[in-house]
């Protein structure tokens, strides 16, 4: 058998492992056995019927989607003799780096423990348990004593880490010579260029209609908006996760955004068990509850720990009762392995006000984050990770701005220590909702992260005029403080498709 | 598909260069390294892990019979390791190389020379690790079929093809692979341990583990 062929079998094989384990999995079987009532199912045909009810009844297209998205979020299968650590992270160097950064992590967590005297996790005494039940709907009325911790790391800590990224097998002289990046990155890692990027953003070109320019209000909507809301309401009909991912790269509208993105995350429309008691009462929600609400169930989701498999960190672990280093008392720390920053409430506010209920809401979130956002606080050499983001950026400004480029390296005001902190949390915070949400839009078409550094790019060159006349990182700063009022898809139309090189 | 791995002797790589080693500046961008058998072997697979190589070149040299010379004949030409020499992708990637990818037949194989080329001068050091050459193993017993299954009498009158139809027995023998392979992996998957973050509903956590 030729090695595509086999490749294919393999990968075949794989997603029927995964899928097996999976609730959809259960469901049609069900449906199998309870179809079997049905007078067109016939006994000498059986398995052809049944693939013809799958068929008209949508189950086929559940299963295409599931088989899409398992497609989309697992990396292929690697060769045999790769070790597991090897489909987490193949450069052996990065992968030392995460370590020694995961390790500075639970120091620095351990000494906040025990300077004020506080356990990692106790089980909550009954009373608690009792009022935060009671008060679970109105967590954010009621916060803690916060003071005295400290935030676990900032951005900016991790910044640090990551320009001191070495390749121990690179070329890294003292010497100015063609292979020094006049960058903060240092490591050689394979980014795209314009022509590159115009290839694979073909769709935010200028002869593509886009939302987020092409429905401002000066643009009559019978040009584009209204056939491509009427195209939108078609895919959501038909339930194809594929065709809703292409829809999605020209932006979606409004009233179709939650539904959408629902559809090519793959999120089931059944409510899990989740301990979200999500009481149905109407009431007037702030979304400090659900911020707390979500983030608190996040952290105990031990369904998170599989991502683990393709992401170059790993879970911290600890021991019950101070038994150190009996595997039987063994567990992860936190339940979900993952050790939140600076900031990063910020992933889940701007979902917010796409869902309104709670479940879906935390779904939404746990999707995009194993899907996405982990890739912008982990060491790795994936095209979406966080060090590939910072070069494309680097480089992108380099290439297309030199005089901008090297005018700011001379005030001491590197432009990867500005547009850091925008990368790092996807934008969140600093962009306008509206602007945010047809941003996120095209993460989610495109399936990577790459648009960021794009778009971080683009802002330096909108703001080129008055970055050439600062004279410090600080006027610099102020220069691009204040991201609210931009428009993120004229930007990035611009960079892309219309500056002259 | 099993297969076996074939004794061999690896040497040291040695580097290709023009002028005194010990004086020149700039380092060598080819290295060869020599696998010797001690027995003639069918060459069926070849696996390494790279670092850093950008292009392979192989070499064989043949069994040949009664004190003919054997000449070197090249097997596999520049075969791309890294697709940017100056970037890291591809550079520690596990590589599989088959005997149908190769330029000759590799039946009776007495040494192979593999041909390592880095043009960057980025790089300080490349080479190829962890190299096993494998030939092909016996058919597991658990894999035949019926015989009347796999091949059906051939005084059969074969049934009209239908235009646009595969092939029904090359269908036949990928779905045997392919059923072979779901029950490879599902025989050899080990559950994942649900992640838990309590031990008999007690979790009292002092300090994190550093190991």
């Amino acid at each position: 058998m030729l090695q595509e062929e086999s490749d294919l079998s393999l990968i075949i094989a794989q997603i029927v492992q995964k899928l097996k384990g999976s609730n959809l999995y259960a469901q049609l079987e069900r449906q199998a056995w309870a179809c079997l009532q049905r007078p067109e199912i016939r006994l000498e045909s059986l398995k052809e019927d049944i693939k013809e009810f799958f068929k008209a009844s949508g189950w086929e297209k559940k299963l295409q989607n599931a088989v899409y998205s398992e497609l989309n979020v697992y990396p292929l299968p690697s060769h045999p003799s790769a070790p597991p650590e090897h489909l987490k992270e193949p450069l052996v160097y990065m992968r030392k780096a995460q370590g020694s950064w995961e390790k500075r992590i639970l120091k620095s967590l351990n000494s906040m423990c025990t300077e004020l005297s506080i356990p990692l996790a106790r089980k909550r005494p009954v009373g608690e348990q009792k009022e935060l039940l009671n008060k679970w709907n109105e967590m954010g009325t009621d916060e803690p004593d916060l003071s005295l911790f400290r935030p676990v790391y900032a951005p900016k800590d991790f910044l640090e880490v990551l320009i001191n990224l070495r390749n121990p097998n690179y070329e890294n002289g003292d010497s100015l010579s063609f292979r020094t990046h006049l960058g903060l990155i240092q490591v050689p890692l394979k980014v795209k260029d314009i022509p590159e990027l115009k290839e694979c953003f073909v769709e935010l070109g200028l002869n593509t209609g886009q939302l987020g320019i092409d429905d401002s209000t000066q643009v009559p909507p019978e040009l584009f908006e209204n056939e491509h809301v009427r195209i939108g309401q078609k895919v959501l009909v038909q339930q194809d996760s594929a065709a809703a991912q292409q829809y999605i790269r020209q932006g979606s509208p409004t009233a179709l955004r939650a539904e959408l993105w629902a559809l090519i995350l793959n999120i089931s429309s059944q409510p899990e068990d989740v301990k979200l008691t999500a009481s149905n009462d109407d009431y007037y929600f702030v979304f400090e509850d659900y911020l707390y609400q979500v983030l608190l169930c996040f952290s105990r989701d031990t369904s998170v720990l599989s991502h683990f498999a393709y992401n170059s960190a790993s879970p911290p672990k600890s021991y019950i009762r101070g038994k150190l280093g009996l595997e039987e008392y063994a567990v992860f720390y936190p339940p979900n392995g993952v050790i939140p920053f600076h900031g990063f409430s910020m992933y889940v506010a701007p979902l917010c006000f796409l869902y309104h209920e709670p479940y879906k809401l935390y779904q939404i979130f746990r999707e995009m984050y194993v899907r996405f956002f982990f890739r912008l606080h982990s060491i790795s050499s994936h095209p979406s990770g966080i060090v590939s983001l910072c070069l494309l950026f680097e480089t992108l400004l380099q290439t297309y701005l030199p005089q901008l480029f090297y005018h700011l390296r001379e005030i001491g005001a590197q432009p990867l220590r500005i547009s850091f902190k925008w990368m790092v949390r996807a934008f969140s915070g600093y962009l306008a909702t509206d602007q945010l949400l047809l941003l996120w839009d095209r993460i989610l078409g495109y399936n990577s992260l790459e648009i960021l550094a794009v778009l971080a790019a683009a802002v330096f060159a909108f703001r080129a005029v008055n970055l050439m006349e600062v004279t410090s990182l600080a006027a610099a700063e102020a220069v691009l403080a204040d991201l609210s009022t931009l428009k993120v898809m004229p930007l990035l139309q611009i960079f892309l498709f219309a500056t002259v090189t | 598909m099993s297969r076996v791995l074939v004794p061999c002797h690896v040497k040291s790589t040695v580097a290709l260069q023009v002028g005194d080693m010990r004086t020149s500046q700039g380092r060598p961008g080819v290295l060869v390294v020599d696998v010797t058998f001690p027995n003639v072997a069918p060459f069926e697979e070849i696996t390494f892990k790279n670092y850093y190589t950008a292009f392979l070149s192989i070499r064989v040299r043949h069994h040949t019979p009664l004190h003919t010379p054997s000449k070197w004949v090249t097997c596999l030409r520049d075969h791309c390791l890294m697709p940017d020499p100056h970037s890291e992708e591809g550079a520690q990637e596990y590589v599989s190389l088959f005997k149908h990818q190769m330029l000759c037949d590799m039946s009776r194989v007495l040494e192979l020379r593999l041909i390592l080329r880095q043009p960057s001068p980025l790089w300080l050091s490349f080479t190829v690790e962890e190299l096993q050459i494998y030939q092909q193993g016996p058919k597991s017993p658990s894999l035949t079929f019926p015989k009347w299954l796999s091949h059906p009498v051939s005084n059969e009158q074969p049934a009209p093809r239908l235009e646009g139809l595969p092939d029904p027995s090359r269908v036949s023998s990928e779905v045997q692979q392919m059923w072979a392979l779901t029950e490879m992996i599902r025989a050899s998957h080990t559950s994942t341990r649900i992640g838990r973050f309590d031990v008999d509903g007690c979790y009292d956590l002092n300090l994190l583990s550093y190991t």
